[in-house]
């Protein structure tokens, strides 16, 4: 049984239809990438699995168990198995980096205050970050809040980590860095699905990518299949621009 | 007309005289610190039902948006007598300080509650995003998140307020409650000089609000350098 499984799944902003018709399935351990111009929908597909958009049409399923995403105790249980890290890391302002990381384990999943400094700390190391656990959002750069941002899902054990363009507002350097993480986090068999535009990334990290357009999925296979084969137009064309930057 | 205000003051600056006018600052005082409490209380939930999505809620969020509207647009004097007669209607023996004390809270909900609005709304969204998908609840995103980023919108029209709800609660000496005002009337019935009198009384409201206005002022620099 996959571990997430979307079916039928349409999304709209207002009048605007943003997703339609999305099936995509998950299996645990796996790392599945979104792929697909600006404004295909990938962003939302994830709101909409974390329940900050309500489908119009379609369902999702963890475990085989059916979300409801009209019911906030079926909302806290998915939010509970799940972390997202938002494309623009919206880290609490008025909290220094290390409270961002530990005020959901300490005050919602009500995780002894120690052990969870003790792992935050150990977490915001491993991204380089030990020096900052007193800064705030302002005073730190995109990369280093991007990295935050990564600590504060980390910290929350997920089993599903949604990641939405991690690397997107990152000088070239600190890239590398996001992605050892997020390379180190694929090894370790946690279960994500990615937004990505490094495509080189995509191709080693994931065990499949999925290519969306205009609010639908029109392509999905493993990165060899995607990147050196891909059965559909507009995947080549999109794959062939892409790497051509 | 020296003279005469020099001849007059031994009379008028008796020590009785001035407690009545210190003990009359105290109610202004006691009025102005009521609303203020209350209107940031009240204000805060009102500002929170408003901030609610839930559908269930509607006739709530409506009934306090005609209340907010309402209030915020009649002379306080009116609210005043609006407040007296309803008060009436239920019960004969409400004292009219405690009628009062009930318009300006009403009074002062109204208008806080539009700056602690406007102040949550200066808030991203998506911070409140954040702190649903970690699980934070209502009003955990609204202590924790939305409030403390929020402060610094609400404290320097907070404070503007609440120095024109010193200067409103004068409105209640037409009702006669013994405050600032009332005591100015009431020595000039007595037939003191309108230059000392008001000269007192005026001395009396800038010595109120004049700290108000300069704590309200260090706070938004304090805020803004935060
Ligand atoms: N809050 C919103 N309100 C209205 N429309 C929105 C909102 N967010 C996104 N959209 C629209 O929904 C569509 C899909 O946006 P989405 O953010 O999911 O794209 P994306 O694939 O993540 O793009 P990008 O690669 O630029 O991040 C776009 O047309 C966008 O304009
Ligand atoms: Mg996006």
């Amino acid at each position: 049984m996959p571990l997430l499984e979307v079916k039928n799944l349409a999304a709209s902003y207002g009048a605007l239809t943003v997703l339609q018709n999305v099936n995509l399935s998950i299996e645990k351990g796996e790392v599945v990438s979104l792929i697909g111009s600006s404004g295909s929908g990938k962003s939302t597909l994830l709101r909409v699995l974390m329940g900050l958009l309500k489908p119009n049409a379609g369902e999702v399923r963890i475990d085989g168990e059916k979300v409801d995403y009209g019911s906030r105790s079926s909302l806290k249980s998915i939010r509970d198995r799940m972390a997202i890290v938002f494309q623009q890391y919206n880290l609490f302002q008025n909290m220094d980096v290390l409270k961002n990381v530990t005020i959901a384990p300490v005050e919602i999943k009500k995780r002894p205050r120690a052990d969870v400094e003790r792992e935050a700390k150990a977490i915001l190391d491993r991204v380089g970050l030990s020096a900052k656990l007193k800064s705030y959002p302002d005073q730190l750069s995109g990369g280093q809040q991007q990295r935050v941002a990564i600590a504060r899902a980390l910290t929350l054990r997920p089993e599903i980590l949604l990641l939405d363009e991690v690397t997107a507002a990152l000088d070239p350097e600190l890239v590398n860095e996001v992605l050892d993480t997020v390379r180190e986090l694929a090894a370790e068999g946690i279960t994500m699905l990615i937004v990505s535009h490094e495509m080189g990334f995509v191709r080693e990290v994931s065990t499949r990518v999925v290519m969306m357009d205009k609010g639908q999925i029109v392509e999905s296979g493993t990165p060899k299949e995607i990147f050196e084969n891909p059965r559909e137009p507009r995947t080549s064309a999109f794959v062939s621009k892409i790497l051509r930057h | 007309m020296f003279d005469r205000l020099i001849e007059e003051a031994p009379r008028f600056f008796t020590y009785y005289n001035m407690i009545f006018v210190l003990q009359a600052m105290g109610t202004t005082l006691l009025l102005t610190a009521a609303g203020c409490i209350t209107g940031f209380i009240f204000g805060f939930i009102i500002a929170a039902i408003r901030a609610t999505r839930d559908p269930l809620l509607k006739p709530l969020r409506f009934l306090v948006i005609v209340y907010v509207e309402i209030f915020r647009r009649i002379p306080f004097l009116v609210t005043l007598f609006i407040v007296m007669f309803a008060v009436q209607i239920v019960s004969r023996n409400v004292s009219l300080f405690a009628i009062a004390v009930l318009s300006i809270c009403m009074l002062s909900t109204a208008f806080l509650s539009e700056v602690i609005r406007a102040g949550m709304e200066s808030v991203p969204r998506l911070q409140i995003e954040a702190a649903e998908t970690l699980n934070f609840g209502f009003w955990r995103t609204q202590f924790r998140v939305v409030l403390p980023q929020a402060w610094k919108v609400i404290i320097p029209p907070a404070f503007a307020f609440m120095v024109m709800f010193i200067k409103d609660t004068s409105l209640a000496s037409q009702m006669g409650v013994i405050e600032l005002t009332f005591t100015g009337k009431s020595l000039m019935n007595r037939g003191f000089s309108p230059f000392l009198v008001y000269g007192v009384v005026l001395a009396g409201y800038f010595v109120m609000s004049y700290p108000l206005s300069r704590l309200g002022a260090y706070l938004e620099k304090r805020l803004a350098s935060a």
